[in-house]
């Protein structure tokens, strides 16, 4: 804080030592495993599918593979992937944003936000084969909702163009798990929104109108895109969901792997290669926003 | 103030409505496995399915072996970069988010070129399987694993509770199984149990190592042919996360901060 | 009729009663501090007369319009929070000149204004910065600040100080009082510290219990507390057990000792009565008018500027302080001594 020149060592540094040092090697051997496995389990993996994604089947180096995410069936399941984890995200992230806002700022009663929470925590780990399951007894062609739909209001969603393997119904599918994930991300931003704030900004003479829009909502805008943005990773990556829903017939990035790894359908393995670090490059680009996103809201935020 | 809170109530029940319909509708179809009357044959049937106990059996094994490993791995970690190399905190912080950026096919899928062939050989044996699906699970519980403890050690001042113990003549088996462990009980707790909500019915990584062994494969196998079922299994396993996360809630007193973004989706 | 009146205010909060039959007329100008442990109704009373909450019953009005019911932002009251509650998402510029763009001032009466209080709070160059990048003390000024901004009719501040370090917390009170006097707004002042209270007010409420227990200007407050809550909070004061009380003549025993005590200032007695005596007024040795006592030295303490005795009567112990100088010679502990107070200093409780 200061540049004064200080006779005193920093007291923190001065603090007494857990033990002193003994020697170099003892303190790196406790961490050794950790980093042992993160090497190789993440790292070598990530890494050889980045340098196979370079080799030709002769184990040359070559850019054709990442030529062949040109393809069009590839850029239609990357296009298609993007779009679905787009509309999760903004859907849900929409959806999430509003009820945690209804029981933070909204003044339920306390009660409700306890289940919130809890529901929030389950309905977001609830996803994958089951998930798939459920929304084929609720939205499939005999599912409850699509029959209910039928016979009350007579409207046939079927014929209207719906169908839950394509786009609309993973994206319904999706959502169930995408805005309890919502909550539970944007929840502790909405704590974070001080009372004060809202009544400095009373003070001052501002309606309620121009504190939503200089105050509260500048506020959040960084935890509210970046909680998207965890929503669109959320999404982008999911297999297990998709493809016990869709048997596989759906032109997703994660289900062309899949049937790289299987080995059927494509021939060109080195595709596969390119398509998962396709994959690892966008999530990449995602997490960094993210990051730039809530450093900036957490350093609003402290204190 | 009484339209604000029309507004709150209305995403309440849209979002209410969003998440018990599935359900209910899941649960009506599990009833109508005879036809004409309400019953619970699919769930019966789904009983007495040996295949159902075995996968089950499997997937919590592996669970408990993923929560051992991930523990082992990462307390001891977090609490030395704490106590002793805080330099190399944002390395080990970077590592733990990793797995965010890389989905559980792209992990499978690495995972396999690597260990099925040389020097490892892993695939070649059940064992070795079992290994890699284990390490595959521990990749995904990392980034809450991690978090959890962090957050728990944070909120027990390390420094001065290992010093305390030292000045009292503790050596460091005393300190970590004595002091550090039961302090941090909460938080391996409900890392513990998100783990196992999140490994017991894993699809991604387990189909393409194990095949129809774990629970999750079992389950897609079923949906495959036979209808009622898969909606009581849906149920069962809904049930699952119902219990694993109410655990969770139980340590945690209320404090619902588990988001997790592991790889069953 | 006073500027700012408050008549038969109270708060209930469902079976809490927060402000009890609270009355209090505030001349302009004036410099009002509310004074009281945590949970006394200071906050409370503050934040009704800013429009925060609605009081249960009671008026308040402000240059003889009734403000009661209205809302916060019509109010033209300035407020400064204990938290600062500055804009994370705004410059400090922005912050400041925000009540006024509110008031959809013109854009050139804004900049203007802004550059003109930050004069006034000596942080001309943060003007660009974010509040993050201040420290405490700088973010509490920048608050004081923006809700002088508005031309306030009345200055609201709520514990401002209490989230600062000492050191700070000593200039900016400073601060404070030398705006507040620049300025001549009207000002009410909610704290805990006493110390606080005593140095800037122009008169302090010592509150207890949602009630009000004393109004007075910070001597009479001190030296003349109206109830025994008052005289504890406000200051040291020892109390010593006392026997055989004779009211009319002013005279009781105290640990077998006669002592004459000030029977003018009429204030009830309990009874178990005791006698009030500030540390400072004992000095050691005697002199004429003075009520004089034979004690042990239990302990001295050596606080700096005092030096604090305690003193065994025989029974009674009582804390002692006297004024430090370099040459001073101190009893030790377990010698005899002889002290004194003047006979109006103390009174009976």
């Amino acid at each position: 804080m200061s540049s004064k020149p200080t006779f005193f060592r920093d007291n923190k540094r001065d603090a007494p030592r857990a033990r002193p040092s003994s020697s170099g090697w003892r303190n790196w051997i406790v961490v050794v495993p950790f980093f042992l496995f993160a090497f190789l389990f993440i790292l070598l993996p990530s890494v050889s599918l980045l340098l196979r994604a370079f080799r030709d089947n002769d184990n040359r180096f070559t850019l054709m593979n990442f030529v062949g995410l040109l393809d069009p069936s590839i850029l239609s399941a990357y296009w298609v992937t993007i779009r679905i984890s787009l509309a999760t995200a903004v859907g849900g992230g929409l959806l999430g944003f509003l009820m945690a806002y209804a029981v933070t700022v909204g003044n339920l009663p306390r009660p409700i936000r306890t289940a919130l929470m809890t529901f929030s925590g389950v309905a977001s780990n609830f996803a994958g084969v089951p998930l798939a399951f459920a929304f084929i007894a609720t939205l499939g062609r005999t599912g409850l909702v699509t029959l209910l739909l039928k016979s009350v209001l007579g409207v046939s969603l079927y014929d209207q163009g719906f169908n839950l393997y394509g786009f609309w119904g993973l994206t319904l599918t999706y959502m169930f798990f995408q805005f309890p994930l919502m909550i539970l991300v944007i929840t502790p931003a909405l704590d974070g929104l001080k009372k004060e704030w809202r009544e400095a900004s009373e003070n001052l003479g501002a309606s309620h109108g121009m504190y939503l829009r200089q105050v509260a909502i500048p506020i959040l805008m960084p935890s509210i895109l970046g909680s998207m943005i965890l929503l669109f990773g959320n999404s982008f990556g999911a297999y297990a969901t998709a493809y016990s829903l869709t048997g596989g017939f759906i032109n997703l990035v994660t289900i062309v792997i899949g049937s790289q790894i299987k080995g059927d359908i494509l021939y060109n393995p080195g595709l596969g290669y390119a398509l998962a670090i396709g994959m690892i490059a966008v999530m990449t680009a995602m997490m960094a926003i993210y990051y730039f996103l809530r450093r900036r809201s957490e350093r609003w935020l402290r204190q | 103030m009484k339209k604000r809170s029309f507004w709150s109530w209305l995403w309440i029940a849209i979002g209410t409505l969003y998440f018990i319909l599935p359900l209910y509708s899941t649960f009506d179809f599990s009833l109508r496995a005879r036809k004409g009357v309400l019953s619970f044959l699919a769930y019966e049937r789904i009983f007495k399915d040996p295949n159902f106990w075995s996968t089950i059996e499997f997937s919590l094994v592996i669970a408990i072996f993923t929560i051992i490993v991930s523990i082992l791995l990462v307390v001891p970690t977090a609490y030395w970069i704490r106590l002793r190399l805080p330099k190399l905190r944002v390395m080990v912080e970077f590592i733990s988010m990793l797995p965010f950026v890389v989905p559980a096919i792209v992990l499978v899928f690495g995972l396999i070129r690597v260990f099925s062939g040389a020097p490892f050989f892993l695939t070649n044996t059940y064992f070795g399987t079992y290994v890699l699906l284990v390490a595959g699970y521990v990749v995904l519980a990392l980034p809450f694993v991690f978090r959890a403890v962090d957050t728990g050690l944070a909120a027990i001042d390390v420094r001065s509770l290992t010093e305390a113990a030292q000045s009292l003549g503790a050596n460091w088996g005393t300190i970590i199984f004595r002091v550090i462990f039961p302090n941090l009980r909460v938080a391996i707790l409900s890392s513990a149990f998100l783990t196992l909500a999140t490994v017991i019915g894993e699809y991604t990584i387990a189909s393409f190592l194990v095949g129809i062994k774990g629970f999750g494969p079992y389950m897609s196998l079923i949906g495959q042919n036979k209808t009622y079922e898969s909606s009581s299994l849906a149920i069962i396993s809904f049930l699952l996360t119902w219990a694993f996360m109410g655990m969770i809630q139980l340590f945690n007193r209320g404090k619902a901060d588990t988001s997790a973004l592991a790889g069953a989706r | 009729m006073a500027y700012l009146s408050l008549s038969n205010v109270s708060k209930v909060f469902g079976a809490t009663i927060a402000v009890e039959d609270f009355n209090l007329e505030v001349e302009k100008s004036e410099f009002v501090s509310f004074l009281g442990p945590s949970g006394c109704g200071k906050t409370t009373t503050l934040r009704m007369i800013g429009g925060f909450e609605m009081p249960t019953t009671g008026v308040i009005s402000l240059d003889q319009e009734d403000i009661t019911y209205q809302s916060p932002n019509q109010r033209n009251v300035g407020m400064v929070f204990q938290s600062y509650a500055l804009f994370p998402n705004m410059t400090i510029g922005q912050n400041i000149g925000f009540g006024l763009q509110a008031r959809k001032s013109p854009e050139k009466e804004i900049k203007q204004k802004v550059n003109e209080m930050l004069a006034l709070v000596h942080l001309e160059k943060h003007i660009d910065k974010y509040p993050y990048q201040l420290s405490g003390g700088q973010q509490q000024r920048i608050a004081l600040a923006r809700a002088l901004a508005i031309n306030p009719r009345v200055l609201l501040l709520d514990e401002p100080l209490s989230a600062l370090d000492a050191k700070i917390r000593v200039e900016l009170r400073l601060e404070i009082r030398r705006i507040q006097q620049a300025m001549g707004i009207t000002t009410i002042y909610v704290t805990h510290d006493q110390e606080e209270a005593l140095m800037l007010s122009d008169r302090v409420v010592v509150m207890s219990q949602g009630r009000m227990e004393q109004i007075g200007t910070p001597a009479e407050i001190y030296n003349y507390p109206s109830t025994e809550f008052v005289a504890q909070f406000v200051g040291q004061l020892n109390l010593l057990p006392v026997t055989q009380v004779d009211k009319v003549n002013g005279s009781c025993v105290l640990a077998g000792q006669q002592v004459k005590f000030d029977h003018s200032f009429n204030r009830t007695i309990s009874e178990a009565p005791r006698l009030a005596i500030r540390p400072e007024e004992i000095q050691i040795g005697t002199g004429e008018g003075r009520n004089t006592l034979k004690g042990r030295v239990e302990t001295v303490m050596f606080l700096g500027a005092v030096v604090r005795l305690r003193i065994d009567l025989g029974g009674a112990v009582l804390s002692a302080d006297l004024f430090n100088e370099r040459n001073i010679t101190l009893p030790r502990a377990g010698d005899d001594v002889v002290i004194s107070f003047p006979e109006h200093s103390c009174w009976l409780i």
